[in-house]
């Protein structure tokens, strides 16, 4: 690229339709395993939506007018497609950057940084679509969703899949090694499956704390998909769609920047 | 003359405090056969990267089909073929697919894929593989087929980094026919070797490299010609080193290789003769080649991690 610094800077952000080559390339690889990949991505959440529907939910009863069941179910759509986005970033992306090479080699083509990192933040938004697709069949067989709303629920999960896929490729683009995604875990994705409102009202925590978690990606994605997944109607849809698309945005721009400064040295 | 395609002026690299490429000078012209030698840690893969467009220079020009070089250039990578020193395959894919992903990245259609991809199996002799995992190759079946990756858009220059290294023999015979094949056809070809025989037999000039300065560059007779004697006889003996002292009486230039004492000169045929008489020496009178430029030029001592 040419041109003055900060125009060199700017559009080297800016992905081209290549990205599309990047993305197909992690689809053709993950085929493979199709299945074995998709039942054990499953698991997970399938349990913690039995185990706490049926075993919490026989104390809790309802939240609001909303069966415990119905209630959680949401909010395992919405952590997953933050842990499953998340996952595919950084374990994936991180070896495919390092061990592999597989950057580098995509780079001795016509492809950007931004090409690539858009194609892995795609490709981790896919993960998300398609367990998040796998989590709606059977909560619409449990009756936690209505049928009809899929055509809402999908979006928001692809939606929260990009944000959360980016900012996992800032940690990907930083990361010395596999131990450091530890803290990751630990310091910013367990924190919000606990108090974004997954499992309960974000308005039961302290004013405090709320205020905190209003800050937070996924207590917007929760926000959203709770009633739309219900088909009940939403409050303030643009001001969370915003704050998510706020996040995969700058997410988007930094992981270009940091991979570009990791890789092409 | 060909029309130059790259123009190296005063081209330079630092890591940190260490100037890799230190301010080098070369042009390469179309349809040229470029090679660049040197010790382990001279700067030559660093160099090609440069080109490449994989790495940013730190000073000078570099101008590839007249246009500056920068990395992420698009329209640059799209008219070369790049053959890094570690294969970067696709381990998770089969042989054929990685053909088929690099002509994805390149923007082939569908129909267009089909064809390359068999194509390219053959000219790599690698058709009974397709569809084999990458991981299940052997090293020379694993070089053949980034070099086959490296032609999916039909390039205009190939650049190889070591094309042959860790190859046996018939594999690297194969490679030479391949690149010899590619140039017929026009493609410029640069290229980085440690083996003098494959330099001499492919390259038309020839640059030495060393801690990143340029020693000298030509082509391999006039390197031959410039830096040593026609003739080298080649002396050794079974028990230990011949010394210098023992031939010291002998007309020619000695240098100690390894375990080989070797005298440099014009017609040593009588030499040979004098050395064929003392008891426990054998020796070989051959012409000089680029091994004996290399050595003299970059010295004998191992220069890795310097
Ligand atoms: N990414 C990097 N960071 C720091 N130093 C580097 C980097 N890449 C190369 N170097 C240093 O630059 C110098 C030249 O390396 P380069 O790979 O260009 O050598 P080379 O001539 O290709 O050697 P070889 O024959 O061993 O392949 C070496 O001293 C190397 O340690
Ligand atoms: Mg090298």
């Amino acid at each position: 690229m040419r041109g003055p610094t900060w125009m060199v800077f700017w559009r080297g952000l800016i992905p081209s339709y290549r990205f599309v080559h990047v993305w197909r390339r992690h689809f053709m690889v993950w085929r493979k395993t199709a299945m074995a990949s998709l039942a054990g991505s499953l698991g997970e959440p399938l349990l913690y939506l039995l185990g706490l529907g049926y075993g919490l939910g026989r104390f809790v009863g309802a939240i609001g007018e909303m069966d415990y069941m119905v209630y959680v179910a949401s909010g395992i759509l919405a952590s997953n497609s933050m842990n499953t986005a998340t996952f595919e970033a950084i374990y994936g992306g991180f070896t495919r950057m390092t061990r592999q090479n597989t950057f580098h080699a995509m780079l001795a083509t016509p492809l950007t940084v931004a090409d690539v990192v858009a194609g892995e933040v795609a490709w981790a938004a896919t993960r998300s679509l398609i367990s998040g697709g796998a989590i709606f069949l059977v909560g619409m067989v449990l009756g936690a969703f209505s049928p009809g709303s899929v055509l809402m629920v999908l979006p928001v999960v692809l939606l929260s899949g990009l944000a959360f896929g980016a900012m996992a490729m800032v940690i990907t683009a930083i990361s010395p090694g596999y131990d450091f995604f530890l803290y990751y875990f630990t310091l910013v994705t367990t924190p919000m499956f606990l108090f974004c409102g997954v499992f309960y009202p974000v308005a039961s925590l302290p004013p405090l704390v709320q205020s905190l978690v209003g800050v937070l990606p996924l207590t917007h994605v929760v926000a959203l998909l709770r009633p739309v997944a219900n088909a009940l109607p939403v409050l303030d849809v643009g001001f969370h769609l915003a704050v998510i698309v706020a996040y995969a945005l700058v997410a988007f721009t930094v992981a270009v920047a940091l991979v570009r400064r990791r890789i092409i040295v | 003359m060909h029309p130059t395609i790259i123009v190296a002026s005063n081209l330079t690299k630092r890591y940190g405090e260490t100037v890799v490429v230190d301010g080098i000078d070369f042009e390469v012209g179309q349809g040229e056969c470029f090679g660049f030698l040197g010790p382990n840690g001279a700067g030559k893969s660093t160099t090609m990267r440069m080109i490449m467009g994989l790495t940013p220079r730190d000073g000078g020009r570099l101008e590839v089909f007249g246009r500056d070089v920068v990395p992420e250039d698009s329209v640059l990578a799209a008219q070369m073929g790049i053959v890094p020193q570690d294969n970067n395959l696709d381990v998770d894919l089969e042989v054929g697919e990685n053909l088929d992903v690099y002509c994805r990245y390149f923007g082939l259609s569908a129909r267009e894929r089909e064809e390359k991809i068999e194509q390219l199996l053959a000219f790599a002799q690698l058709s009974d593989r397709r569809y084999t995992p990458v991981t299940k190759l052997s090293g020379g079946m694993m070089r053949r087929l980034v070099i086959a990756r490296a032609l999916v858009a039909q390039p205009k220059m190939v650049i190889l980094d070591e094309p042959t290294t860790g190859l046996d023999p018939q594999a690297r015979h194969l490679i030479w026919q391949r690149l010899a094949k590619l140039r017929e056809t026009g493609v410029t070809l640069l290229l980085t070797t440690h083996y003098m025989e494959e330099a001499a037999r492919l390259c038309d000039r020839l640059l030495i490299l060393n801690r990143g300065c340029i020693l000298d560059q030509g082509s391999p007779e006039d390197l031959i010609s410039r830096h040593v004697e026609p003739e080298v006889l080649e002396i050794w003996n079974r028990d230990g080193m011949p010394s210098l002292e023992d031939f010291a009486d002998l007309p020619g230039r000695k240098e100690q290789v390894g375990d080989t004492l070797t005298i440099h000169g014009f017609q040593l045929e009588t030499v040979r003769q004098l050395v064929v008489q003392r008891a426990g020496y054998a020796c070989l009178l051959r012409p000089a080649n680029l091994e004996d430029v290399f050595l003299r030029l970059t010295g004998h001592d191992l220069r890795e991690g310097l």
